[in-house]
């Protein structure tokens, strides 16, 4: 059966050099099909003795099984050379830059007041507001600061009219606050505990490298039967470590006076091997917690003011107050 | 408030060094905000006297001098000063002397060795030009070193003073605070020597006690006015920022600084008659001694004679009154004004004096007449003269209340424990007189304290004299309770993050802006106007957030950016009824490219509809609707109201053409601009069953003029309740080719889905010919 191992090394080396699927059948056709040599050969069997005939029909269908599997295999081949190539084409430049992928970003003052009104929330601080335009009342005469008081020129006011101001300090937000909370728990015998900070922009006729006439403050109320001078350094001592994340920073307390606290102090922190005023804060005045209703014997109350800009420009090392209101995006996108 | 270090240390001198005193005053609540010393630290400068002068055989200009410096030999120094004279006393730098900027070396001068210089103020670094030699005393110690001859070891303390601490605007108050800190003793004031030989008297009538509780004054006579001041006070009242005037006027000065008390000196000639202490009248007017004229007002306290007002009482004395240089015979005055009759005038008037600013805050009403003799005595002293009787006129004083002090409530306050001795013991210190009984002081503050009225004034002081620093902070500890969050309600910090997302910068303008951006931007004529601007371009404000935006828009145009995306959230402000109202507001600018410029997508200018997906989104799941209406800052015809349920929330639109020239911008920027209180609404959610019944998708397209609009269509074929038809959307819009000029093919996708089965296409097609048929009716023809 010499011809027979000649059709079968044919077939495999027509194969092994075909790459394309139709020549491959076309390929296939002249072996296996209807006029197909290995076709032929099997018609031819019938002209065989019948004792031959098995055997020979054992050889041819060997050659075919051969021949079929290896039509097989290189049909694989070829599928799978034509997907190489195909993703080989399709592939990209995976570092061309995606699309639409611009984002803006927060003012570094919000970012600011955010972070502070999330450590002052971990110990259970409330977010309060109020208006920025305020009346005589709520700016200086709840505060404690009469007309004509000293401490008024203490405050360069924006006058809109006799009665209103542009607030000087977020401190009304206290007063509107605690009349609030007064309110609200007036048929309870005893109100519960007051812990709110009070973020807001507050205005001040002043302009220069260091003063902006509009900037930003928050103002930190506690208010209960059990509220010390003590509990107040430690609040301020615990936010300032926490905000600067470092447990070396130094809270130093001095004597001052702000009309609405008695005793007040000037908060200064350490900084770069010196002192940095950093805010004001003090027990709240019982003139203050009288103008709202609260019984100043039963209840005692702390209260702080930073400025924000000031926690910011610290953190961040931005060295002019200026560019907070600039809006120059090339100095904003720093914070994004 | 400034003043002399060793000054202070001459009335009480704790051992402390200058940095410790510092410290312990800033600590006390008088804050330090200065303390520099007088002169640098040089040394080898002592006090020389001129033997010889001759002149330099090469050089016009310069002398040959021997010079006394208290050494066994005289030196010779060469000297080019001008008004050196032989006999003179001046300071002398010796060979290794370091002063400001200038090592002193043996040098040849034209030839001459030269063995140290003879110095001026201005080598000194004393001041800042001087014309020659510094001439010192003539009775000053040959030798002696010059900085202990001038007292240039000195410090000059700047004290940053709060209001209530008034006690402390003089030498006498600081020295008496740090007495109390420190525990140290007091030097007490030399004895006034004098009697009263003058026999000159004026009459005083006080007619308004409750404004002058206390009037004395005196006579003294024979005054020699042009006396010389002597160096000592110069000196002092020079360290406290004072300039030396004539010797009257020093003497006012220095006892102002030493006690606190302000003094004036009346030309006793000057005055015509009896003085009254009365308020201004109407139309009365009175020249003061800064030369300007004032108008005296019903609530002005002043000094008159029998004339008229010759001083504002408290404040400043009057030109006409004054002494000088011819003045022989003085009436001098001490007097207790009440703060609250001095309060605000000078502030009226635009200017300070350290009287008024001492009265307004309070002065020692029981000092008046220990400073009115301190300052005789100093006049005769250096003046001469004879001194006249007091006269005092005696109203109702202050009366300094018993304040209760409750030991257990300094504790509570301030969250500590002190020993019992100790409350008292600061008590004494300070002053203040006090019954105990147990736990409880009855304390009774001195005349000087204007600032202890209730319980807790003595708790700051008990705190302040055991040291703020010495109060441990407490661990936070407080009950605990979870606090409220309404799920109705977008935190802030959401909304800001969507805009963040959406590519926008956060800015923060100011909210007082120019009144042109409101009268154009805005249409606002009447804005809410700052009475006391601190520039026009700030003087009214803002109503709406737009103007700030732009004005940010051109700040970063200005500096080269191309494309910018810019929002804000803040505050605006309107007139009421009752007042102001502010309103918060949140509004978005953008400009250039609709995305950043890039190799991915074609670029095109942001347009209406960019900045309408943004506003959308912001809301979302909330719906808007969009209603065209003109704007004043908008282009008429791309320009829209935003409303939530009805309700108008905002504002969205290109830039006027017009303005987008006024403000010199190359492309027209889109804004907008809604209220928070809409965008923070929102509801928890409430979840309903969903189908699993597939949906079923029905396109419509139709043809419909120009001028149709698409939410019009929408809500037509919503209102008709169509059965089945859970989402209507508009997909695509057309023109061109196909489409007659003028129209406009629209793309409808419709969803249909029931709850329960598959629809049938006899289910879907009445629902599908009702909506076809609302289309109709509103203009919209279905295309064949």
């Amino acid at each position: 059966m010499q011809e027979l191992q000649t059709i079968l090394d044919d077939a495999l080396k027509s194969f092994a050099a075909i790459n394309d699927a139709v020549e491959l059948e076309n390929a296939k056709a002249r072996y296996l099909g209807k006029e197909g040599s290995l076709t032929g050969l099997l018609k031819g069997l019938g002209k065989l003795s019948a004792e031959e005939r098995p055997a020979a029909g054992g050889r041819i269908n060997q050659v075919k099984q051969q021949i079929e599997a290896a039509l097989h295999a290189r049909r694989e081949s070829i599928q799978q050379n034509a997907l190489q190539a195909k993703l080989a084409a399709e592939s990209l430049d995976v570092t061309l830059p995606g699309r639409n992928s611009s984002a803006g970003g927060l003012h570094p003052v919000t970012r600011t007041l955010e972070r502070i009104e999330t450590l002052f929330h971990s110990i259970g601080y409330d977010v309060a507001e109020g208006p920025e335009i305020e009346n005589d009342f709520y700016n200086f005469t709840a505060l404690n600061i009469p007309e004509d008081h000293p401490a008024r020129a203490m405050h360069d006011t924006f006058y809109i009219d006799d009665q209103h101001v542009l607030r000087t300090h977020t401190s009304p937000i206290q007063i509107r606050y605690m009349q609030a909370h007064m309110e609200k728990y007036k048929h309870l015998d005893a109100m519960p505990d007051i812990r709110i900070i009070a973020p807001g922009r507050v205005y001040r006729v002043d302009s220069d490298a260091t003063h902006s006439p509009m900037f930003h403050q928050v103002e930190g109320l506690w208010v209960g039967e059990r509220v010390s001078f003590a509990d107040l350094k430690g609040v301020i001592a615990d936010f300032l470590q926490n905000y600067f994340e470092t447990k070396d920073m130094q809270v130093r307390f001095r004597p001052s006076f702000f009309p609405f606290t008695e005793p007040s102090a000037e908060m200064d922190m350490s900084w770069k091997g010196g002192w940095l005023e950093i805010g004001g804060c003090g027990m709240v005045h019982p003139n203050v917690l009288k103008h709202v209703g609260i019984d100043s014997e039963k209840y005692i109350g702390f209260a702080f003011g930073m400025g924000v800009e000031r926690l910011a420009m610290l953190r961040y090392g931005v060295n002019d107050l200026r560019l907070f209101f600039e809006n120059d995006v090339q100095f904003l996108k720093q914070f994004n | 408030m400034q003043f002399s270090e060793s000054w202070l240390r001459s009335l009480v001198n704790p051992s402390l060094s200058s940095d410790e005193l510092s410290h312990l005053l800033t600590m006390a609540g008088l804050e330090v905000e200065e303390m520099k010393p007088v002169a640098a630290s040089y040394d080898k400068v002592v006090v020389a006297q001129v033997l010889t002068k001759e002149k330099h055989p090469d050089a016009d200009r310069l002398n040959v001098l021997t010079v006394d410096v208290g050494q066994a030999e005289p030196l010779t120094i060469v000297c080019g000063a001008g008004n050196v004279t032989v006999g003179m006393k001046a300071p002398c730098a010796l060979v290794g002397a370091k002063l400001p900027g200038i090592e002193i070396k043996q040098a040849k001068v034209r030839g001459i060795a030269s063995f140290g210089m003879m110095c001026s103020e201005k080598e000194l670094g004393l001041a800042e030009e001087s014309a020659g030699l510094m001439v010192l005393d003539v009775d000053a110690t040959v030798g002696q070193s010059i900085r202990a001859h001038l007292d240039l070891d000195d410090h000059l303390i700047t004290l940053k003073l709060t209001p209530n601490r008034c006690d402390c605007l003089s030498l006498n108050g600081i020295a008496r605070e740090v007495a109390a800190l420190t525990g140290t003793v007091m030097a007490s004031f030399p004895e006034a020597t004098f009697t009263q030989t003058g026999t000159q008297n004026r009459k005083v009538k006080v007619t308004s006690s409750s404004a002058c509780p206390r009037y004395s004054g005196r006579v003294i006579s024979g005054v020699n006015a042009k006396a010389q001041t002597p160096v000592w006070m110069v000196k002092r009242l020079e360290r406290c920022g004072l300039r030396s005037i004539s010797a009257l006027v020093d003497v006012t000065n220095y006892v102002l600084l030493e006690l606190g008390q302000p003094l004036h000196a009346f030309d006793l000639n000057k005055l015509n008659g009896d003085i009254e202490v009365r308020f201004g009248r109407a139309g009365e007017k009175l020249k003061l001694l800064n030369e300007q004229t004032i108008d005296l007002q019903g609530d002005m306290l002043v000094i008159a004679d029998a004339k008229a007002p010759v001083a504002l009482a408290g404040v400043m004395g009057g030109a006409d009154s004054a002494v000088d240089d011819a003045t022989t015979d003085i009436f001098l005055e001490s007097a207790f004004f009440a703060p609250s009759v001095i309060v605000g005038k000078s502030r009226r008037l635009g200017f300070s004096s350290d009287s008024s600013y001492r009265f307004e805050r309070g002065v020692d009403y029981a000092a008046t007449a220990f400073a009115l003799d301190r300052a005789t005595q100093l006049i005769l002293d250096v003046c001469g003269g004879q001194s006249g009787e007091v006269t005092e006129v005696l109203g109702e004083l202050p009366v300094r209340h018993p304040v209760k002090l409750r030991t257990s409530r300094v504790h509570r306050v301030l969250g500590i424990s002190l020993p019992s001795e100790q409350i008292p013991q600061i008590l004494s210190r300070l002053g203040m007189s006090y019954k105990q009984n147990g736990e409880e002081f009855i304390v009774t503050p001195p005349s000087y304290r204007f600032d202890i009225e209730i319980e807790e004034d003595l708790i700051e002081e008990v705190a302040r004299v055991h040291g703020y620093e010495n109060i441990l902070p407490a661990p936070i500890q407080a009950p605990m309770c979870i606090l409220p969050r309404n799920e109705s309600q977008r935190p802030l910090a959401k909304i800001l993050q969507s805009m963040v997302v959406r590519d926008y910068q956060e800015t923060i303008n100011y909210a007082f802006v120019d009144a042109a951006w409101e009268r154009d931007l805005c249409g606002n004529s009447s804005p809410i106007t700052l009475k006391n601007p601190i520039a026009s371009q700030m003087s009214v404000m803002r109503s709406s957030l737009l103007g700030g935006l732009l004005e940010s828009l051109r700040t970063n145009l200005a500096r080269k950016q191309s494309r910018v995306r810019l929002f804000e959230v803040g505050g605006c402000f309107s007139k009421s009824a009752n007042g102001y109202e502010q309103y918060e507001r949140l509004a978005g600018l953008a400009y250039g490219g609709s995305q950043a410029e890039q190799w991915g997508v074609p670029s095109r200018n942001v347009d209406f509809y960019d900045v309408k997906g943004d506003v959308e989104a912001l809301f979302a799941p909330l719906s808007l609707t969009f209603k065209a209406l003109p704007h004043p800052a908008l282009h008429p015809g791309k320009s829209a109201r935003i409303l939530l349920d009805g309700n108008e929330i905002g504002w969205i639109g290109e830039l006027h053409p017009q303005w987008q020239q006024t403000y010199d911008l190359p492309n027209p920027p889109v804004w907008f601009e809604v209220d928070m209180s809409a965008l923070m609404g929102s509801s928890v959610p409430k979840a309903a069953g969903i189908s699993r019944v597939p949906l079923v998708r029905r396109d419509i397209a139709v043809l419909a003029d120009e001028g149709v609009l698409v939410d019009t269509l929408l809500t037509a074929m919503r209102g008709v309740k169509a059965p089945y038809v859970d989402d209507i959307g508009l997909f695509d819009v057309y023109r061109g080719k196909g489409v007659e000029q003028g129209k406009k093919s629209l793309a409808f996708r419709v969803l249909l889905q029931d709850t329960q089965k598959t629809l049938t296409e006899s289910e879907i097609e009445p629902s599908i010919a009702m909506l076809v048929d609302v289309l109709n009716k509103n203009g919209a023809q279905l295309r064949s």
